[in-house]
């Protein structure tokens, strides 16, 4: 991209150049991925440490567009430890969803695309796949089984013309190994619904989803992520489009499922509120990037990224008397033309002189705080 | 359900009888009169009457003497009766004309719809799941092709390749000069020959739009939430392509489907003339020419009425299929 211009027009010539290059880098790696019998060998791998349940490491999703390749994920590391809660924050557009979607291999392709880097999903039993080399047959396997989504938009997420039995129905059936009868099936789900706070669950079973109200549909959401009591659940902005009462219950009966299974939860907010509330970690992202990772305490109490700051200073606090809310100047960098400093260096109102050089690496504050910033080099690596 | 389709019967009923009333004016002010015809050339006979009397003793015995709004209002009362009166220019009742060309039409139209059905669909969904890729650019070009080509010109060409050089089926017509030997089941081989290249044509120029448009629908609905749902839930591709999806792009297309209904009857006009087959739609051609007023009547009225039913057979067939718009 040496001749792109500033104010991100392209030329004819230079979009047909890069679609072609588009369609060469994407052709080579949907051929990769379409291969048929891989064996399982190459996507076999260990967990760096068994108590996590998906370890993602140096992780890179790209997406080929017209205007260029956008780094969406670029090159995040974090842990999700079993059983526990790990709450992804960061502004829209900061590859959050994009995060949790290259874990379940759903990315719009062939434009989005795994590029580098490893996820790495504990089974148990020491066994562990790579997601991102994974074939499809083994995804299907795996998603709605042992790792489901519960996506933000309850009111599209159903499909409108199946009921809601119907399609709850279809995950149990999927993934059952036992054979279970239509009447078994149907029972789990009534049971499912009841779990979620549905009261008229047989009603509800055969209502169709327009039928049913916001609330209750993310209701739905949630019973059929739950029906295979899945390993990792994906909570992608559960609540956002939900009203305060409602937020509060949902979020409830998350916290509540969570210890009746066990099972770990990665989720996905940009409500800090919500992260406080549900999280045990926490991982801030900014455009692409981790910026700061540490525990619920450590971020709380000690926010240490500038971006971090910012965004704590930046929310409503009750009792606090505030003219006016505090707000992060300056936008987000644009996603196709990053800079080769820190990203958040233009935005930033404590810079130091290093801030210029090449993209910091990650310093750790403590054995689970780490941030990625030049004003802890001196302090911690004596620089 | 029950009480919307009657109110939906009897609006038609209202509807009907204004787009009859304006076929009638239309019919009645067309600039090539069947009865003047008639009375210029019976005043140039020698010896006869002159044109103005000729007209008024013609226009009287076609009943043709009254007002646009009186004679609408007697055509009415005829048609309520089921009397829809001789053509003039077949000089047969109406309906028994109707009755001997209409059915070669609908098995035409019935045929090349279900062509056009089993080949455009499946091709706009294959050409949906693999959007950009080089099957989608192929069925895309072929369509656009399909659609961009007028009738007159490929059915001149494919005359040109399969009846002139080839030889494989004859010119024009719909029965063979051997038609009358044949035994029975030859007859209905003779014809269903003659009816090959028609279809054919009839085919290729209508599966570029309906393609397209299962092309478009489809992919609105692959790039909808709950597809990505259905594939988060470990769905396989075939599932989550032909039972949820398709179950969505089902709802657009049964409109088009049930609109499409008339077209089974009213005939391939500009087909059937490349091809003289004599089926309803060239039969009204030269009856309206002719200006035929009660076979042109009946034959739009008959239109209107399916078109209605069509209209509301979608409605049905829309409600059938998506339960939002379920009317308890």
């Amino acid at each position: 991209m040496a001749k792109k211009n500033n104010d991100g027009y392209l030329s004819a010539a230079e979009t047909r150049r890069i679609s072609r290059q588009n369609r060469k880098t994407t052709n080579e790696l949907e051929k990769k991925r379409k291969r048929k019998n891989v064996p399982e060998s190459e996507y076999l791998t260990t967990m760096k440490d068994p108590g996590n349940a998906v370890e993602f490491e140096d992780l890179h999703t790209y997406f080929f567009t017209d205007v260029g390749t956008v780094h969406s994920v670029d090159g995040i590391s974090f842990d999700v430890p079993l059983g526990k809660t790990v709450g992804v924050v960061g502004e829209s557009g900061c590859g959050k969803s994009v995060t949790s979607l290259s874990l379940m291999q759903l990315l719009q392709r062939p434009q989005g695309q795994i590029v580098s880097g490893s996820i790495r999903l504990n089974l148990g039993n020491g066994k562990a796949y790579d997601i991102t080399k994974t074939p499809e047959k083994v995804m299907q396997k795996l998603r709605g089984n042992f790792i489901s989504m519960i996506f933000q938009e309850p009111m599209t997420a159903l499909n409108p013309v199946f009921r809601i039995g119907e399609q709850i129905n279809e995950v149990i059936a999927l993934h059952d190994d036992e054979g279970k009868s239509d009447e078994s099936i149907k029972e789990r789900t009534i049971e499912l619904l009841e779990m979620v706070g549905i009261a008229n669950s047989e009603g509800v079973y055969k209502m169709y989803p327009h039928e049913l109200s916001g609330g209750m549909r993310q209701r739905v959401m949630i019973a059929m992520a739950l029906a295979c009591s899945p390993k990792i659940i994906i909570a992608d902005e559960p609540t956002t489009a939900l009203d305060v009462t409602i937020q509060a219950q949902i979020l409830d009966l998350l916290r509540n499922l969570k210890d009746k299974i066990n099972s770990s939860i990665m989720f996905i907010t940009h409500d800090l509120g919500v992260i406080a509330e549900m999280a045990d970690y926490v991982v801030v992202m900014y455009a692409g990037r981790v910026v700061e990772k540490g525990t619920a305490l450590e971020i709380f109490a000690h926010p240490s990224h500038p971006y971090t700051i910012g965004l704590m200073a930046s929310k409503p606090v009750v009792g606090k008397k505030a003219e006016k809310l505090y707000s992060i100047p300056g936008k987000v960098p644009n996603p196709v033309n990053m800079p080769d400093y820190c990203y958040f260096k233009d935005r930033c109102e404590m810079c130091v002189s290093r801030c210029s050089g090449e993209y910091p690496g990650m310093i750790k504050l403590s054995d689970t705080h780490y941030v990625s910033c030049y004003r802890y080099y001196d302090e911690k690596e004596g620089k | 359900m029950t009480k919307f389709i009657i109110k939906r019967i009897l609006l038609s009923i209202v509807i009907l009888f204004f787009v009859t009333l304006i076929i009638y004016a239309v019919m009645r002010c067309l600039p090539t009169s069947y009865i003047e015809n008639i009375a210029r050339q019976k005043s140039m006979q020698p010896g006869s009457k002159s044109f103005e009397e000729w007209m008024t003793q013609l226009e009287a015995m076609y009943n043709m003497d009254k007002g646009i709004i009186p004679g609408f209002i007697s055509w009415w009362g005829q048609m309520l009766q089921g009397e829809f009166g001789d053509s003039w220019y077949y000089t047969v009742p109406v309906i028994e004309k109707f009755n001997d060309t209409v059915w070669l039409s609908f098995v035409m139209g019935a045929v090349s719809m279900f062509f056009e059905l089993a080949i455009a669909i499946p091709l706009g969904v294959l050409a949906a799941t693999k959007q950009y890729s080089r099957t989608d650019y192929t069925i895309t070009v072929v369509a656009l092709a399909g659609i961009s080509l007028p009738t007159f010109f490929f059915a001149s060409l494919m005359k040109l390749v399969f009846a002139v050089k080839l030889g494989w089926f004859d010119l024009f017509g719909l029965v063979g000069r051997i038609h009358d030997q044949l035994s029975p089941w030859g007859q209905f081989l003779d014809k269903a020959n003659h009816l090959v290249m028609p279809i054919i044509v009839l085919v290729v120029l209508s599966i570029g739009s309906l393609m397209r448009y299962t092309r478009t629908n489809m992919l609105e609905v692959l790039n909808s939430d709950y597809i990505r749902t259905a594939r988060a839930k470990g769905l396989p591709e075939g599932k989550v392509i032909y039972h949820h999806a398709f179950r969505n792009t089902l709802i657009p297309l049964v409109t088009i489907i049930g609109g499409s209904l008339p077209g089974l009857f009213s005939g391939a006009l500009i087909t059937e003339t490349l091809f003289s087959i004599p089926g309803i739609g060239f039969t009204s051609y030269h009856a309206m020419v002719g200006g035929d007023i009660p076979f042109s009547m009946f034959y739009l009225t008959f239109l209107s009425i399916l078109t209605l039913a069509g209209n509301l057979i979608s409605d049905i067939l829309y409600a059938v299929v998506d339960p939002r718009v379920r009317i308890s």
